[in-house]
């Protein structure tokens, strides 16, 4: 599957079919920091990905307070 | 995994509520979250006129959308920082969030009214740019809250802002700042009141709400915060979160109800000594000049200093 990561803006293939909570294991992020969004929507941790997906691992922390 | 509420197929699992939501059933977690928090700490009153911190992130306009979801008479307010395409891009998602909605934006843009810009001003202070940014943002809030006629500021400070916050404070001890972290600052000597309706919500869940509800924020990062101490507390908080949901919401509000009231008589008293700017009216505890038009007028002068030199470079050269 395609999988596209922010800071800095890449794209990296990852085989599948794979769960959205082994995929963010494998990519070393922890899952209370991002949101994973398939299309115009999100997956939870169980969700399995197809091989054939394109998924945005996309960070939700800021650093302004 | 199963929507809590209504058992279908879920979007979002909420760890620290264990709890997961489909889109609908999420929205409304949302609602509730903020409504509690307005209702608990009193934020806004009826018939109040609320000013929108907006900056084109996540946080800022999940929040306009949520006060305009509730009913809130809300206006935006957005600073022109001069952080390069950073800021440029931030105005776009702005402008473009409030002409989708017809909603009115107040806009400010700091180089053009004050005559400098966010990078420019750290260079000159020799200090990082988020306190230059931070201190800019403050003044000219309250400023435009009381020139509109506004009786309420609200910014998108979340759960994980006051937490990394809190967590700040508390590894130096910082008790004048642990006594003004609450989630309301009632009006006061000449500033508006200032509320944090996203405290109940973590930002993955502003995050989720911009995607769940299609509004187009900026992602990408202000390159001044990139590896600023915030950001690494958010870190070490976060995988205090992984192992054990529902940490950052416990030291959070646990400190409200168990600790802020220790050190709030410091801040209080530190009110009581503000008097007016002897530049631009707003209170301040310093003797002329609050710290606004202070860099303000530093500015101007590293400006004329610049300027001078290189008139003298050229005319000897």
């Amino acid at each position: 599957m395609k999988v596209l990561l922010r800071n800095p803006k890449r794209e990296v293939d990852v085989p599948g079919p794979l769960r959205v909570s082994a995929l963010l294991e494998r990519l070393a992020v922890n899952r209370e920091s991002v949101l994973v969004i398939k299309g115009d929507t999100l997956v939870t941790g169980d969700a399995v990905l197809a091989d054939a997906d394109t998924v945005e691992v996309r960070p939700v922390i800021s650093g302004g307070a | 995994m199963k929507c809590r509420r209504c058992r279908q197929p879920a979007a979002i699992e909420i760890r620290r509520h264990n709890a997961a939501f489909c889109p609908p059933c999420f929205e409304h977690h949302c609602i509730e979250q903020v409504r509690k928090a307005i209702d608990e700490f009193d934020m806004v009153g009826a018939g109040d006129r609320v000013l929108v911190a907006v900056s084109g992130g996540k946080d800022s306009l999940a929040l306009w959308d949520m006060l305009v979801s509730l009913g809130y008479d809300a206006d935006g307010l957005y600073l022109g920082l001069g952080i390069g395409d950073y800021s440029s891009d931030s105005a776009v998602y702005t402008r473009a969030f409030a002409e989708g909605r017809g909603l009115k934006l107040i806009e400010v843009d700091i180089p053009t009214e004050f005559g400098f810009d966010i990078p420019g001003a750290a260079l000159v202070t020799k200090r990082v740019p988020c306190s230059a940014c931070g201190l800019s943002k403050r003044h000219l809030f309250n400023q435009a809250a009381l020139e509109g006629g506004y009786d309420v500021v609200a910014t998108g400070h979340n759960l994980d802002d006051e937490a990394a916050v809190l967590f700040g404070n508390v590894l130096r001890w910082q008790t004048d700042y642990l006594g003004r972290q609450l989630p309301v600052l009632p009006a006061a000597h000449g500033f508006p009141r200032k509320v944090k309706p996203l405290v109940r919500l973590g930002e993955r869940e502003t995050a989720a709400w911009c995607v769940l509800r299609g509004i187009d924020y900026q992602v990408e990062e202000c390159p001044n915060a990139v590896g600023n101490k915030h950001l690494g507390y958010k870190e070490a908080l976060n995988a205090i979160e992984d192992a054990s949901p529902g940490s950052k919401h416990a030291f959070y509000f646990e400190f409200l109800s168990k600790a802020s009231k220790h050190f709030t008589p410091q801040a209080e008293a530190e009110q009581e000594g503000l008097r007016p700017c002897t530049g631009c009216g707003a209170p301040t505890t310093d003797q002329e000049l609050c710290a606004f038009c202070k860099l303000v007028a530093r500015v101007a002068r590293a400006t004329q200093a610049e300027a001078a030199t290189k008139a003298g470079k050229a005319g000897t050269g």
